[in-house]
């Protein structure tokens, strides 16, 4: 091996592992508001950058009428909630969000030609009709049970990851799809070639993560998502809505795996299944993070991008084998540094 | 209430006995799970299939798999127990093929796969008796490439493969053929389906510096290494296998797989193939009904091993049918003998020559190189 390949194999390492940082960054986000280890998280990557291709090839994308569905299914349990316990205030909201968006949303690209729009745009719509999705399956799947163990949570999450993948396969078929890069050409640093897409997704990484640490010092829902995560009942008797909390979490997660998969779109070729892998490594990077250390769980994600692509270049048939097998040392490593803490609530 | 009940239990009865004298073909497909862009198609030409053989009524009970190995075996126990099918038509992938084959031994009910791997129809295992299939070996397949590039004068070949049985499967035909023909093989890596980069892999390919490379993937994912290739650079022979041949893979490599190589059963070139061909005729039968129902260039030569099947069943089924009548036991037994005696069948992959220790048939005729061309699939003469 050679400086050259190093050099290469490390660019390879780093884009995927910002990739696995995003992922890292919003199963910590979830976890620590909800208590809830988001399994689908991956489905969000592969549907973000499935619909953005349906769009480009100018066709509704299936995601559409999940988002439709889903509405629907909300607004139908929230209303009957509303009427039986009279807050009659509230339905306003709920019609509107969960019935009147998706149908503008459907009118929006039923209308235009997403096809011939410009790239930025196409991006926009294909963020808008996601991310939705991300309180709506809280609101169906995990509110109801928000009490319930972590256990029982879990459980939950491999449900709705099964269920998120078969309307992938249902929605996408069976094939995958890629998008055109973000932009055309490659940079020269140093004699080193580097791909134009792989320096989007560092820099748009980077620039999520910064946004996120803003959210979370600045602006009054980012402390109330972080005093929820370090005291449920705590932020509760402050007056922290704990159901705000879980759906601006998921609201969250959503939009980054959304993201993520359109930053990789253009390097990979996504199926409607590819999402749980990617999940899985940022669950690995979650891991080293204990799921509690943003930055620690961020590093992680470098690290099991790196080790991804040293070991793709040594051992190529043992790659997976190397970056799961990373989890046992971690987990020793923690189970015998870290003090154990029975939560009970 | 009585009365009502012997009346339901005699329609019942009567709709039994019935459905005894129909033929009844228990398909299981991979349309679900990793498999399912091979067996989609499968799943979709069943439905194009005629729906009398010899005149009498033929049941087809589709059940998918999930590409899952218990539930294909499950789903075959269903058909020999509960449904007592006459054949059982799977599965899309061999290890699920594999699996079926002690349950249709067992139930003494022949089976035909529509998956690749030469293990399903070992002469050696005495249950294979029972058991078909309508796939090339990926030997013969291996044996095209292998001449092609010793032709076109190639010295040094480098592997890429699936991590899994298809790409293991691969080398080892592959190498062993090489080998003989003096083609070195100086890089053997392997990646996943759902990897989202193989630099790594690809790095070690060029610094090896062969004169071709093949992939072996299927689908769409076989895309994967050839544009990592091409990204870097790489200007050498590009070889794919036969796992490719569908259009989505085409949409996916786009440009990127001009030029390249890949053995293919004659259906995929179904137009292109000359007049005097037998197979063109019957290939082009099921190239326009299935792209009549599905779309101009919507064939795969997947659901064309499925309809091979079928003709297969359409062949053997009316000689089974002078010795018993269908949901017997001597029926199966007799549609098994009809199957192993199939002689000059031409199916739309080639010509099949059955007999008790080949259960496949094929010859070089079932299979065709053919090269990417301004994005359509060019016979290579």
């Amino acid at each position: 091996m050679d400086l050259q390949i190093a050099l290469l194999l490390g660019q390879d390492g780093i884009t995927n592992g910002a990739i696995y940082a995003l992922l890292a960054l919003a199963l910590v986000l979830v976890f620590a508001v909800t208590r809830v280890i988001f399994i689908p998280q991956g489905e969000f990557v592969a549907f973000g950058a499935l619909t953005l291709a349906s769009l480009q090839a100018g066709r509704l994308p299936g995601t559409l009428w999940l988002l439709l569905g889903a509405g629907l299914a909300v607004a139908v349990i929230d209303l009957t909630l509303a009427v039986k316990r009279g807050t009659g205030r509230r339905i306003p909201g709920i019609v509107g969000w969960n019935i009147v968006y998706p149908a503008l949303l459907a009118a929006v690209l039923w209308l235009l030609q997403p096809a011939e729009l410009p790239l930025l745009a196409q991006v926009l719509l294909a963020l808008a009709v996601v991310v939705p999705l991300g309180p709506m399956v809280y609101r169906l799947a995990y509110q109801p049970l928000a009490e319930a163990s972590v256990l029982v949570l879990l459980i939950v999450s491999v449900a709705v990851h099964l269920a998120l993948v078969g309307l992938g396969l249902l929605f996408f078929g069976a094939e995958g799809s890629r998008t055109p890069a973000f932009s055309e050409g490659n940079l020269e640093i140093a004699g080193l070639t580097v791909n134009g897409q792989t320096l989007w997704v560092v820099i748009a990484s980077l620039a999520l993560i910064a946004t996120l640490y803003q959210l979370f010092e600045r602006t009054l829902y980012g402390k109330a998502l972080r005093a929820t995560a370090i005291n449920r009942v705590g932020a509760r008797l402050m007056g922290i809505s704990t159901i705000m909390a879980g759906k601006l979490s998921f609201l969250l997660a959503a939009a980054i795996g959304a993201f993520s998969g359109i930053l990789i779109a253009p390097i990979t070729t996504i199926y409607y299944d590819t999402g749980f892998l990617i999940g899985l490594k940022g669950f690995v990077a979650a891991i080293i993070g204990g799921l509690a250390s943003y930055p620690v769980a961020a590093a992680g994600a470098v690290l099991v991008g790196l080790l991804e692509a040293f070991s793709s270049f040594y051992a190529s048939a043992f790659k997976e084998v190397i970056v799961f097998t990373l989890i046992i040392p971690v987990l020793l490593w923690r189970s015998l540094t870290t003090r154990h803490v029975e939560e009970e609530e | 209430m009585q009365k009502k009940k012997l009346v339901a239990g005699l329609l019942v009865a009567w709709a039994s006995m019935a459905a005894q004298a129909d033929i009844t073909v228990g398909v299981n497909v991979s349309a679900t799970g990793p498999a399912a862009s091979l067996g989609i198609p499968e799943k979709n030409t069943f439905v194009l299939m005629p729906k009398t053989i010899a005149g009498e009524k033929v049941n087809y009970i589709v059940l998918d798999d999930a590409s899952d190995t218990t539930t294909a075996v499950k789903n075959a126990r269903k058909f020999v127990a509960e449904n007592k099918v006459d054949v059982i038509v799977g599965s899309t992938i061999t290890p699920n093929s594999l699996a079926m084959i002690d349950v249709a031994a067992e139930g003494e009910t022949p089976m035909i796969s529509m998956a690749a791997s030469a293990r399903i129809v070992d002469p050696a295992n005495p249950k294979v008796k029972w058991v078909f299939k309508t796939p090339q070996n990926d030997v013969q397949m291996s044996t095209a490439i292998v001449e092609h590039m010793t032709n076109a004068g190639v010295k040094t070949v480098a592997f890429i493969g699936f991590n899994d049985a298809y790409g293991e499967g691969w080398y080892q035909e592959f190498s062993k053929i090489a080998e003989a023909r003096k083609l070195k093989i100086v890089a053997n890596e392997r990646y996943s389906r759902a990897d989202t980069s193989v630099t790594g892999q690809v790095l070690k390919i060029m610094a090896a510096k062969p004169d071709a490379v093949l992939v072996a993937g299927s689908g769409t994912p076989a895309a994967l290494p050839q544009k990592t290739l091409k990204e870097r650079g790489w200007n050498g022979k590009y070889y794919q296998t036969h796992g490719v041949a569908n259009m989505d893979f085409m949409r996916v490599c786009g440009k990127d797989c001009e030029g390249t190589f890949l053995p293919a059963g004659p259906v995929l070139v179904a137009a292109q193939l000359p007049e005097a061909n037998p197979i063109k005729k019957v290939a082009m039968d099921y190239t326009t009904k299935y792209e009549a129902a599905h779309g101009k260039g919507a064939t795969s030569t997947f659901g064309a091993h499925a309809w091979d099947a079928g003709i297969l069943l359409q062949n053997a089924v009316p000689v089974a049918l002078k010795k018993a009548k269908p949901g017997s036991k001597e029926f199966r037994a007799a549609l098994r003998d009809a199957l192993e005696g199939l002689k000059n069948v031409t199916v739309s992959h080639g010509i099949v020559n059955m007999s008790a220790t080949d259960h496949l048939g094929f010859d070089q005729r079932a299979r065709v190189m053919v090269q990417i061309e301004n994005g359509a699939w060019k016979l290579l003469k």
